[in-house]
Formats: structure tokens, sequence, C-alpha cells
């Protein structure tokens, strides 16, 4: 059996939920259970967003979760409010284009992706939340690029978005170990 | 054609509602079931339907009320405080025998409260606010797929009884998304068919019949006994056809969970934590809140079971119905968390093991 659990976190507008809802069509895709939960409210107005994706072999029974095996930080407050969710052993992705400050724990991968930097090299400084899911799926493989290539043309980029399409697909690459 | 898709739990119960066959949609908007009221302004036209949005939930509600006078399969979305000011209506469509769906988006309560999930709505629908001596159907999807084939399925009952029936969802439900599939079933019924296949509604006599009248005033007292009665001999047989429930793993258990809705998938994770533990737990899920299915309680290990919990996020509701069907066999205890907050497998493992121990 073969679980993930990811917390995607951030400032509204960094596109965390988005990501969130890539991974969950790329499970799909896949003929993975998967359970996406948002978190809702004021948060869309601005503050923190975040959501909890659970990405399975077997069905799932709770889209909530106590503890998980990857969180993606996109600013310092997601950090402090979840990093002690991430299990021994798990993944912490952090933009380090934002977060200056490192993890409290010692048990964990710490993955700094400089998303920002790394997106304006490619020419697409919109991208850095596809930077950080292109960091997630070549650290954990809970979804496959080519997977996630087919989500951004049917499901993202598409109708006045679809000339996007190409100038966000390096993004999904531009970070490696 | 029917294929996996991925959608939010709010636009799925609308695609659901669509694929009953639901002619007219009346809302108004409130977090947290806002993209079904938003689907519904999309879809329901293109479909063949009608989509109002109303100036308030009382017009709404009564907006569906005349609806469904005309043979229509009406329908209505809101959350908890929205669903509080649609009770007026909700018994006189009771009363006057009409059928109608509604889904309620809960929220955490009372007052307008806040916007998180909730279950303190369960005696709300359950026990209605509405005056007189009426009920509700009320079905508790505990996943969006459930959801999607409850919605279906309360259109069928609600036109079987001539009775409204509510969805209770949830905060989480309505806003997390699952893969699910949306069976391809849409038919509406014609203005013909609906004449012969309702032979109560209003859809004009043209001098052919006598009028039909639909009415919940009967100034004669006994005319109204005589109706109350036959109001509740069709409440009966729904209370003998209608309940539905879920059993977990109850043999051999030392601990029963009820739960409801979105808490029944945080308890199945709290079981497999106390499986860990060597605490043998399981579960009984009611998938009907009215009718109350009372006699799950019968299949419980009474050699076994030290303890039974009711796991709610309000203050304890559910429970009372739990101790009815319990009738103090075994101890009956509330693990609860309301306002919005809701406990993790792990915490309800924790306290249900720690009540356990008080039993042992």
């Amino acid at each position: 059996m073969s679980t993930r659990k990811l917390i995607l976190a951030g400032f509204g507008g960094q596109g965390v939920l988005l990501i969130g809802q890539i991974i969950s069509y790329a499970a799909m895709y896949e003929e993975k259970h998967v359970t996406f939960l948002p978190s809702y409210g004021p948060e869309m107005r601005g503050g923190t967003a975040n959501c909890t994706v659970i990405v399975s072999d077997d069905p799932i029974a709770c889209p909530l979760a106590d503890s998980v095996t990857d969180l993606m930080a996109m600013n310092l407050p997601s950090l402090l409010k979840f990093e002690s969710a991430v299990v021994a052993g798990g993944n912490i992705f952090l933009n380090s284009s934002l977060i200056r400050e490192s993890p409290r724990r010692s048990d964990v991968n710490v993955i700094p992706v400089d998303a920002a930097g790394l997106a304006e090299k490619i020419g697409n400084e919109k991208s850095s939340n596809i930077v950080m899911l292109g960091a997630i799926i070549n650290k954990t493989a809970v979804v496959r690029y080519e997977t996630v290539e087919k989500v951004l043309a049917e499901k993202i980029f598409t109708g006045a978005k679809a000339g996007l399409l190409a100038k966000n697909k390096p993004a999904l690459t531009a970070w490696t170990e | 054609m029917s294929e996996k898709v991925l959608m939010k739990g709010n636009e799925a119960f609308g695609a659901a509602a669509i694929q009953a066959g639901c002619d007219l949609y009346f809302g108004y908007p409130i977090t947290p079931q806002n993209e079904l009221t938003e689907y519904m302004s999309r879809e329901l036209g293109r479909a063949g339907g009608t989509f109002a949005q109303a100036e308030s939930e009382l017009a709404a509600i009564n907006m569906a009320y005349g609806g469904a006078c005309a043979g229509k399969k009406a329908m209505v979305s809101s959350a908890s405080p929205g669903i509080a000011l649609m009770q007026e209506g909700f018994s006189f469509i009771a009363s006057a025998e009409l059928p109608l769906v509604a889904v309620n988006v809960s929220r955490g309560g009372p007052g307008i409260g806040g916007i998180q999930p909730g279950q303190a709505d369960y005696r709300q629908v359950t026990r209605g606010g509405g005056n007189g001596d009426y009920h509700i159907v009320v079905y508790a999807p505990y996943c969006i797929q459930e959801a999607v084939d409850l919605i279906i399925r309360a259109f069928d009952t609600a036109g079987r009884y001539r009775n409204p029936v509510i969805v209770l969802a949830d905060g989480m439900m309505g806003q997390m998304m699952e893969p699910v599939v949306i069976p391809q079933i849409r038919r509406q019924s014609s203005a013909s068919e609906i004449a012969a296949e309702k032979p109560w509604a209003l859809t004009g006599s043209g001098g052919a019949r006598d009028r039909n009248v639909v009415r919940s005033l009967w100034l004669d007292p006994q005319q109204l006994e005589d109706q109350n009665i036959r109001l509740d001999q069709k409440y009966q047989r729904m209370k003998q056809e209608l309940p539905e429930y879920q059993s977990v793993d109850l043999e051999g258990a030392e601990i029963v969970f009820t739960a409801f809705g979105t808490v029944s998938r945080i308890a199945s994770e709290a079981i497999r934590l106390l499986g860990q533990r060597g605490i043998r737990a399981g579960m009984i899920r009611p998938i009907t809140l009215w009718p109350f299915p009372y006699h799950a309680f019968e299949q419980i290990d009474h050699s076994t079971t030290k303890l039974i919990v009711s796991a709610e996020l309000s203050m304890g509701q559910m429970i009372e119905d739990v101790e009815l069907a319990v009738k103090g066999r075994k101890p009956v205890r509330l693990i609860q968390r309301s306002g919005g907050m809701v406990f993790t497998p792990a915490e309800l493992a924790a306290r249900a093991e720690e009540l356990l121990s008080q039993y042992q």
C-alpha cells in the first residue's frame, strides 16, 4: 500500500490550492484514490490558504490528516504552522525565495526551492507554484510528470489561457537537486 | 456515459440534482454552499430547467412550494441559518403533501455562527423548526459519491411520499474535491406526463375535470385532525420503509462509535488507530437521520461492547437518538467539537480510549 499525504500552504494568491487540484486531477488520471480538502473562508481574501491532499492506491477513509508525508510551505507562517505535522523522514518543500529561516525539525528532509528565482530564469515569473510542484514530483513521485502535463493541458491552461501552457511546462522541470 | 470526474462537493450536489430531473431550483447565497447555487445558475438552464436567485431564503422556499404545487421537481439549497429561515415553508410543504428536495451544507451555529463545518443542525433537520405534526426525511451522506447517489434518491423519495427530503452535508463535504461518477440519467417529465403521474398537481383542468386544490389550511378541527391522522399514517409507513445505516466491525467491538456524515470518515480512521493499540472498535453510521435507524443498535455485540460513543460536531444532539436506541443497556458518551472545530482521527481515538478506560 502506498499513500502520500500532503499539506500545501501559503498566502492566498500564491496558487497553493491550484497545485493541490493539479495533483488531485493527476492522481485521478492515474486511477489512484484521492481527496482534496481546502481551507475555505476569509483566506480567499488574503491571509493563509492551505489544502490537504491524500493520494493512495487504496480507498481513503478520512480526508483530514493528523500527520503528513510532505509539506509545501510557500511562506513562513505556513512553515511555522505545519512543520510539526510532518512525519519523521518526511519532506518539507521550502520556498526559499521567501523563507530565510530554517525548519526547527532535524528529523525530516528539507528541500529548499528558490521558486521565484527559477521561475524568473525560465522567463515566467508567475510560475513559482509550478516550480514547487515540479520539485514535489521530482522527490516524491506522487504523480508522474507526463500526467501533470496532461492535466495542465486539459484542465488548467484551456480556452483563453491555452497560450500559457508552453510558458508553464518548463517550470515543471526547472528544479533539480 | 458515466465517467469519473474530479468535482467539488457543492458542484457534484448540483450535477446530481440535474441528473435526478430537477426542473426548478431556487436559492440565495450563503457560505459554504455557494458553489451549488453558482453551479445551478450556470447548468440548470442549459439542461432545460429554470434557475432563480430569490431575494431571501423565505422567498426561495416559497417559490419552490409554488413549483411543487404545479408538479415540478423543485429544489432549494442553503446552509444552517438559511435553512432556519426556511422552516415555515417546510411545515407548509409537508402539510400540503408536496415533494421537495433541500440540500443543507451545514456550518457552525447557533445564530449566524461561523462558516466552518458543523453538525449542530441535527435537531433542526430531524425535529424541524416549523409548526405542527410533520416530519422531513433526512439523508446524511459521508462522501461526495454517496451524496450524489442520495440526492438522486431524495427526488424519488420526495415524489413517492409527497414529502420534503433534506440531504444534510457539511462545509467540509461541500468544499472538498473527490473523484465521482455522475450517472447520466436526466429526464424531465412533459406537461402531460406530470398531469398523468401527479393527478393532484395544479396542471390546469381546462374545464375537463374538477379543479385540484393544494392546501395547508383546514379551519374545521375535525378535518384537520383527520388530515393529521392521514399524515401520521404516512410517517409511520416511512419509519418502516426508510431507515438506513451502515455497520462496521460490530462483532467483538469494545467500543462502538455512532457517527454520520464527514465525522464517520474521521471515525473510520480512528477505528484503525485504536486497532493498532489493540482496542477493537466498530461503528454504526446512520444514513437516514429521520427516520433514525434505531434497530441498528440491536446488532451491537453485548458480550464485548463496554461503551457506545456518539461522535458529533455539536454540543451533543444525535446522542439523544442514540440513547433512545440503546435503552440504557450500555453507557452512551459524547465526544464532540463545535463552532467549526473538527477533531482529527488521533484526537477522536485518544478521547475514545480515555473514556473506555473508565469502563474497564
